[in-house]
């Protein structure tokens, strides 16, 4: 549990770290609140020979408003998203979610573009950016560019940042007002990944589904949106039948390992129930 | 007497004396972060050790080439066998009376293993160092299954046993067989079965888990070589014994080993035995003429350091129709792992495992246990209770559910039917021991009355008829717990480790304005020793518990003990203090005779002094009576006021209690919500109420991680899977339920304060309420036997199986 040496960068902006991270090349890491990186080196799974710390750039932190989009700079903290009354108003699942990840102590030093950028699928965050839609904000040594939250994640810890590329924020389309939401976790305990999770989003109309987005955390090599599963409840009360046909829709897209959380089987059945249990708690928080 | 003058309810409630809350004394560094623990000890040049581990289960070591490690900047030596052999350190003896590898010698036999030793300048370079000491394995086929181990054709394990057919403990069948231990009349049990009504058989697990103190095992070992002295500063439950060892292993005179161990983390039996770790440590520090410093972290810990239980249990129960109990069989399959290093007295390799008839008067019972290897790491130490009384008292209580559910009888009804009476006490049981003290009845009554347990029994039944019918997915199981512990280890009769007798010790210096110190066997990891002894002391002599100051660990200046296990303290040490107050009293006894001019007899102790029979007003304290000591004492007798007691006690002692789990199972997640738990203990006389409670509420948050979730696990090639906290269970404070807590007392007839123990009870007791709890649940859908733990997945698999799921 001792990590390899490795070297220490603060670049002061955003311009920096880029250039840090092209002329170091393949051996540096960026470093955000180091809770995936710092126990990977402490196993020396992972031993880079620079690190990049990402804390002394001002600019990546703080939560704005841009029209529509909720933009939440990379270097946030999970605990300033909770602590945002913006956040709690218009995009009340990230609220809940993020009481979700772990505990206080992490979510004073874990961030946002940590957690959706690391590509690791027992994070939470990633299943609900695609879920609402949202686009991440990539700069590399030949400028920024804009991908979906949909697009970024190509299997576990591979993702569209290509090498020298830092995520410096995330932006999320404020969902319709009254809409409905839910984030079920199923875990053993605090502080563990997702045994599965699923996270809705809808609107309501004459006590119908208008529109409906539910993602998965950890139950596949890559979060996932179960789209199938979404167009099954649109245009429907909820009935009993329905909501067994979503589970399956989302159930027949999930492919988790089997693991101290339990054997595939289980993993994949008790995805299905928080797909169902998300779904009609959403529907009954939306106005 | 005037105003001023304090009531006798004053003068008592001043000593902090036994019964009193006192709040624990040692927390005012703990919570200020001014403990000093082992990684605190920091000696000028100290070097640091780490360990090359396997990689394999199983495998034949080709080679180990330390060339590129040694020219890691910082490293400066790598110890292996061959190093250890030249001082013949390779191998080093268990408490079970095996022996161990202390680094691999020509074969690797468990996943993390320890192969060989790197010493540098600091940790870092420590493990740089690891990193480039190349290792060739032959891997070789792995042994994980105990149920396998005696196959015929199962892969020899330990090869330096070829050819042993006796091992220390009698005969080996198997070259992976380590001992055969039986107990009880065979023939009359047999019997028994032949004519029972009714009986039933169950294979029940205990499985492996672990004890995992927060602060892992530790060493500094410094060797003067000017002096030719040692001195280890390490994380021992049993420094006295540690020296000893060392002493016998090391060929090191005695006297020049000094075992010190400072503030301690947590122990649970983990910190009982001696690791490489300590061997390793004290070679290089020989070697280098340096201290050398050992931290385990969490993986090691977990992984190679002292598991606890792995008992695969057949058990049989044979009884009358109407549930009386005739006869108890049990066979026993344990998995020792690579080594035998259980820590048992010495004579007892499966410790008091024939305390298995638990709380119930069974005529006649039989026990055979076989110990095994595996290609696990070795331990099987008293996790949080004494030796293997926490997997008997999981194998009767759940037995004992068996029966009731056969004979469809309530659980609590069948116990009360069964339980040893209070007038057959002191009991011989049929497994032969003889249990002090007990109120079964009493016990088990209150628990029902306290918690309702009628109208529980009633909301079941209920839930269940509405989930017959499909309107919940929720079904709700009682666990009743009820079990005898056995502890105070121990009479020499028929304890000892190493061939020293387990006895324990306590020496009290009074100093002449009225305070003193006591200087201990015993070593607390969080017990609270530094609080309750000086109240046993208080109330004995009638000198404040604040004035008293607790001195533990140094076995230099304590007296030899045999250290803090197994619930040891209390019944052992804490008769021990008794016995050296009352030597202090009774001189001082003699002092105040003197100064108050009357004969001895004419006095009477009176809270915190002697006072005239019948002359309230001619009264002398106890602080005066130091005073005197020092200055005025009696023609003919030596001044100063001290004692040393070395207590043997006459026999074990045997806490009881009636616990009680509620709780909620949801089917279609396994998820489980523990409502209710209620904890009767009777630990006899009660020293710290605060601190009775503390310690129930933790071995009960224990017994809840290992019944739901904790374990140690390996996979089929013999990875061991669960090497961190992320895997292995422990619960935090959000998961913990809410613990109520209650007791009765019934003091142990033959301890000077009728003091029992309490520490492991709620460990020992907590296991099968759990568990009885899930199993309960379960059922009414025709469940016999769910195996521990019962985590959500295996909830919903059990649920699954039982067709509650579609």
């Amino acid at each position: 549990m001792i990590p390899g040496s490795f070297s220490y960068h603060r670049p002061a902006s955003v311009a920096d770290a880029v250039k840090l991270l092209s002329d170091l090349g393949e051996d540096a890491r960026p470093l955000a609140g180091g809770h995936s990186l710092v126990p990977m080196m402490k196993l020396r799974l992972a031993s880079p020979a620079h690190l990049v710390d990402l804390h002394g750039i001002t600019g990546l932190k703080g939560i704005s408003r841009n029209g529509n989009n909720l933009v939440i700079g990379a270097m946030t903290t999970q605990h300033d998203l909770l602590a945002s009354e913006d956040v709690a108003k218009s995009v009340p699942i990230l609220h809940e979610a993020a009481l979700l990840i772990a505990d206080p102590q992490v979510r004073y030093r874990g961030t946002i573009g940590g957690n959706v950028a690391n590509g690791d699928p027992g994070n939470d965050m990633p299943a609900l950016m695609m879920t609402l839609g949202a686009s991440y904000r990539l700069e590399g040594a030949s400028g920024a560019r804009d991908v979906a939250a949909a697009d970024f994640y190509q299997g576990a810890y591979f993702t569209a940042l290509e090498p020298g590329e830092i995520l410096t924020s995330v932006s999320v389309p404020v969902p319709a007002a009254g809409h409905g939401y839910a984030y079920e976790k199923l875990k053993r305990k605090v502080g563990d990944y997702a045994t599965a999770a699923a996270a809705v989003v809808l609107t309501m109309s004459g006590g119908k589904v208008a529109t409906c987005a539910i993602g998965l955390t950890n139950v596949h090599e890559t979060p996932l949106l179960a789209a199938d599963a979404a167009t099954a409840v649109v245009g429907t009360s909820l009935d009993p039948a329905t909501l067994k046909k979503a589970a399956a829709a989302a159930e027949a897209i999930m492919a988790p390992a089997a693991d101290a959380r339990g054997p595939v089987e289980y993993r994949k059945h008790v995805g299905g129930i928080m797909v169902t249990r998300a779904l009609q708690r959403a529907a009954a928080n939306a106005k | 007497m005037n105003d001023l003058t304090p009531t006798r309810e004053q003068r008592t409630a001043a000593l902090e004396g036994m019964g009193c809350k006192r709040k624990r004394v040692e927390d005012i560094r703990f919570t200020q972060g001014k403990g000093n623990y082992v990684d605190d000890v920091k000696l000028p040049g100290m070097l640091h050790g780490d360990f090359v581990r396997s990689p394999h289960p199983h495998a034949r070591v080709k080679k180990i080439d330390d060339t590129e490690a040694l020219k890691v900047p910082g490293v400066l030596a790598v110890i292996t066998a061959e190093t250890l052999k030249t001082v013949n350190l390779a191998w080093m003896p268990t408490l079970a009376g095996d022996v161990q590898m202390v680094l691999a010698d020509g074969k690797v036999l468990f996943q993390n293993q320890e192969v060989a030793f790197v010493v540098a300048t600091d940790r870092y370079a420590a493990d740089d160092g690891i990193n480039k000491v190349v290792v060739e394995y032959e891997p070789l086929p792995p042994l994980v299954d105990p149920f396998k181990s005696m196959d015929a054709n199962a892969p020899v394990l330990r090869e330096d046993l070829a050819g042993k057919t006796t091992g220390a403990h009698g005969p080996r069948k198997h070259h992976n067989h380590i001992f055969e231990w039986t107990v009880g009349d065979k023939d009359l049990t047999d019997a028994a079965f032949r004519k029972a009504e009714v009986s039933i058989k169950e294979m029940i697990s205990y499985h492996r888990t672990h004890p995992s103190p927060l602060e892992t095992c530790q060493c500094v070992c410094s060797f003067d070589k000017i002096k030719g002295e040692l001195t280890i500063y390490g994380t021992f439950q049993a420094p006295h014994v540690i020296r000893t060892v060392v002493s016998l292993i090391a060929k090191l005179p005695e006297q020049k080993i000094h075992v010190i161990a400072p503030d301690i983390g947590g122990g649970f039996g983990n910190k009982v035995g001696a690791y490489p770790g300590y061997i390793c440590a004290a070679v290089a520090s020989i070697v280098t003429g340096k201290p050398v410093k050992w931290v385990e972290d969490r993986i090691e810990n977990l992984t190679a350091t002292s598991f606890a239980r792995d008992y695969h249990m057949t058990t049989e129960i044979a009884a009358t129709k109407d549930g009386k109990v005739t006869g108890l069989r049990v066979h026993v399959l344990a998995d020792h792992g690579a080594f035998d290093a259980c820590a048992d007295p010495s004579k007892w390799p499966a410790g008091f495992f024939n305390i298995v008839t638990g709380s119930y008067d069974f005529p006649t019972a039989h026990l055979a246990v076989d110990g095994v290897y595996t290609n696990k790491a070795p331990g099987g130490v008293a996790y949080r209770c004494s030796f293997r009384v926490t997997e008997a008292a999981y194998c009767i209580e759940r037995a004992m559910d068996i029966l009731a559910q056969k004979l469809n009888m309530d659980p609590a009804e069948l116990r009360l039917k069964n339980f040893i009476k209070p007038e057959q006490f002191p009991y011989h049981s049929a497994l032969g021991w003889e249990y002090d003290s007990g109120d079964y009845h009493t016990a088990m009554r209150k628990m029902m009355e306290t918690t309702g347990y009628a109208a529980l029994r009633k909301e079941q039944a209920e839930k269940r008829a509405a989930f017959a019918r499909g309107e919940t997915r929720e079904i709700m199981g009682l666990g009743v717990s009820f079990f005898t512990e056995i502890v105070g280890a121990g009479p020499s009769k028929n304890c000892d480790i190493l061939g020293i007798a387990m006895f324990d010790s306590c020496e009290i210096r009074m100093h002449p304005t009225g305070a003193g110190i006591a200087r201990m066997g015993t070593k607390s990891q969080g017990q609270g020793h530094e609080t309750t002894w000086a109240q046993i002391i208080a109330t004995e002599i009638g000198i404040p518990a604040d004035n008293i100051m607790v001195e533990e660990g140094n076995t230099d200046t304590a007296p030899y003990g045999l250290g803090t296990y197994g619930s040891r303290s209390t019944p052992v040490a804490g008769a021990a203090i008794a016995m050296a107050a009352r030597k202090i009293k009774a001189k001082a006894q003699m002092i105040a005779a003197y100064k108050l001019e009357v004969h001895e007899d004419d006095l009477e102790f009176d809270i915190d002094g002697f006072r005239v029979k019948g002359l309230p007003e001619k009264f002398m304290s106890m602080k005066d009576i130091c005073w005197a000591a020092y200055n005025s004492v009696p023609p003919g007798m030596e001044p100063g006021l001290e004692a040393v007691s070395y207590y043997d006690p006459p026999n074990m002692t045997y806490p009881f209690g009636a616990y009680l789990c509620v709780m909620d199972i949801d089917v279609d997640t396994g998820v489980y919500k523990v409502r209710r738990f209620y904890a009767l203990d009777d630990c006899g006389t009660r020293i710290n109420p605060m601190i009775i409670e503390g310690q129930v509420h933790g071995g009960l948050t224990e017994a809840f991680a290992i019944a739901m979730g904790q374990e140690i696990r390996y996979d089929d090639t013999g990875n061991v899977v669960t090497g961190s906290f992320m895997d292995f269970f422990m619960p935090t404070a959000v998961e913990t339920p809410h613990w109520e807590t209650d007791f009765t007392v019934t003091p142990s007839p033959h301890h000077p304060i009728g003091a029992k123990g309490v520490g492991e009870s709620p460990n020992v007791g907590g296991v099968p309420a759990f568990s009885n709890a899930v199993n309960d649940a379960f059922s009414f859908l025709g469940s016999k036997h769910i195996q521990m733990p019962h985590d959500y997945w295996r909830n919903w698999k059990a649920a699954k199986a039982l067709g509650a799921i579609a």
